[in-house]
């Protein structure tokens, strides 16, 4: 276990560029982080080496694939603490993956009358799927509120309870907002569903990669989380699902490697995860997958989380002495995750960035795929500051820099 | 720092500060709304017609400096002018924003040149004479109030 977090960023090629004229502040981590050496390695050594197909070939590539590709869920249960790796689908993303969810588990469960809860700090990939299988079988969803002017409050977890009856189904929620930050109290959110008889459905994009997730202590029965939001390649996810629900579940794609028998009548399939792994699987994402666990728990995740955190309560701290800025989630010395969300009274979101971009240091503006939020808290858009291992102080200080800066430009 | 400068003139930083015919107009028969889902922007444009051309043009939305100076400059231009001519000053606009090419004659739009440089900004300026081409071509309605 590792704490030093000041040469990280030399394990990461792309930062090692000049935008702007300045050294790259990359603080748009919550949209995708960097790659290290060691994923973009494992990728190389793949092609170069082992590239083949897996599950089929009885030829020597085609078995170190297969076993490359199942080392890799093997090693993602172990990252979850999940008790069998038939319990790890992959997948292309989180948004593949609550999907899975929505039309492979809940279209086939969910009556007239029956009622989803997700939150109204959801990602529009933890939302819009439930709304389209909602509009599919005649539930209901229901959400969640958010309290505070400025969010500051989370969800509000009375309002929750009184919402649990019969009626509840399904309670899909994020561990970490990315707009937000906020962190929220899972075990809690799933014990409460689980004792009303609905399942849960965990989206972890902002929360894997960032601190130790156990699935079994979570209490969790569905996880979803994407590779390139920790380190890993874009294209390969998550579903983490307990067994015995993949296995109540038909398929939500047909084609290859999912079935046992196929007659022209119809056909048999495989148990889970191959059940949701139509046609050829992303093999060497899912490879640079677990080179990026390897690599992250080399560091430490829960010293990952603490170091990203310090760095967000600092940006906090330093942001809230601008004039005219309103910082949304969670207080100066509340429990916040990685990231800043912030707007200003008389600059919009798309100039800070486009200004911030001029001084090297890359932010996102706009609505974070949340915008019925937005409009709740009475924002058009707001400028999020995100920090993963390879960020540092000094990265923090050329965001205030790059702030007051524009401030100043503007004459606000 | 010449490039942000470029991009947000003094023209821009003008408009965006003191907006020009911001606001409903009360006696609209046109009106549209446009907007940029991707970073949450709107711009509705109102018309009040004389004819067959804008007698009066007003705006009302939120966004980027860009787009609220956009909007703002807009509305100066337009007055007086028919769909027909509204939509060649649209046309000569987003050649500037596009290319970057200043008009032959001098007009504040010019100042708009700079944001050729920054294609993800083009839609922010462009946004407000979408609504307004678009305003144009509604039928006349009763006034809302």
């Amino acid at each position: 276990m590792s704490s030093d977090f000041s040469n990280l960023r030399l394990d990461f090629p792309v930062l090692d560029q000049h935008v702007g004229g300045r050294p790259l502040v990359y603080l748009d981590n919550a949209a995708t982080t960097h790659k290290p050496r060691a994923v973009i390695d494992a990728l190389a050594r793949f092609y170069e080496r082992d590239n083949s197909n897996v599950h089929r070939g009885l030829h020597a590539l085609s078995m170190r694939a297969t076993d490359g590709y199942e080392a890799a869920r093997a090693r993602t249960a172990k990252f979850l603490h999940a008790a069998d790796p038939a319990e790890i689908v992959f997948t292309s993303g989180t948004t593949a993956s609550i999907n899975l969810v929505a039309q492979g588990w809940a279209r086939a469960n969910l009556r007239p009358g029956d009622v989803v809860i997700c939150t109204e700090m959801e990602h529009h990939s933890n939302m819009v799927p439930w709304q389209i299988v909602c509009e599919q079988t005649g539930a209901t969803l229901r959400y969640i509120p958010v309290t505070g002017d400025d969010a500051e409050g989370g969800l509000d977890l009375a309002a929750y309870e009184e919402m649990l009856n019969d009626s509840v189904k399904v309670v899909a929620f994020t561990h970490i907002s990315n707009t937000l930050g906020t962190i929220n109290p899972a075990t809690e959110i799933c014990a409460k569903a689980k004792a009303a008889g609905a399942i849960t459905v965990v989206d972890g994009a902002q929360s894997a990669g960032h601190e130790n997730v156990d699935v079994q202590a979570m209490g969790c029965d569905f996880y979803a989380f994407s590779g390139h939001k920790m380190a890993a390649p874009t294209g390969i996810g998550v579903l983490y699902g307990r067994r015995e629900l993949l296995d109540s579940m038909d398929p939500w794609q047909g084609g290859g490697g999912m079935i046992n028998i196929v007659n022209y009548e119809g056909s048999e399939w495989k148990p889970s995860p191959e059940r949701f792994e139509a046609g050829t699987p992303n093999v060497a994402d899912a490879i640079g997958l677990h080179a990026a666990m390897d690599y992250l728990d080399q560091v430490s995740r829960p010293a990952i989380g603490k170091h990203e955190s310090t760095l967000a309560a600092q940006a906090y701290d330093a942001l809230s002495q601008l004039p005219g800025i309103r910082l949304l989630g969670p207080r100066a010395g509340q429990p916040r995750a990685g990231l800043v969300s912030f707007a200003f009274a008389d600059v919009h979101a798309h100039d800070v960035v486009t200004f911030a971009d001029q001084d090297g240091v890359a932010l996102r503006g706009g609505h974070h795929c949340n915008q019925p939020l937005m409009k709740k808290l009475g924002l058009p858009s707001t400028t999020r500051a995100s920090f993963y291992l390879y960020n540092t102080e000094e990265d923090v200080a050329a965001l205030v820099a790059s702030m007051q800066r524009i401030l100043k430009f503007f004459g606000a | 720092m010449s490039d942000l400068t470029d991009l947000y003139q003094a023209v821009i930083l003008d408009h965006n500060k003191r907006p020009r015919n911001r606001g409903k107009l009360p006696q609209a028969t046109r009106w549209a709304t446009g907007d940029n889902p991707t970073c949450g922007d709107n711009c509705t444009v109102y018309l009040e017609m004389d004819g067959e051309r804008i007698g009066e043009i007003s705006f009302e939305g939120s966004g980027c400096a860009i787009s609220q100076a956009s909007a703002s400059l807009m509305t100066t231009q337009l007055k007086g002018k028919t769909l027909s001519e509204a939509e060649e000053s649209f046309g000569e606009f987003k050649d500037i924003v596009t290319t970057g090419r200043e008009p032959e004659e001098f007009n504040e739009v010019a100042a708009f040149a700079g944001v050729h440089a920054f294609p993800a900004r083009i839609k922010c300026a462009t946004l407000a004479w979408h609504a307004a081409v678009d305003a144009l071509k509604q039928p006349d309605q009763i006034p809302t109030n």
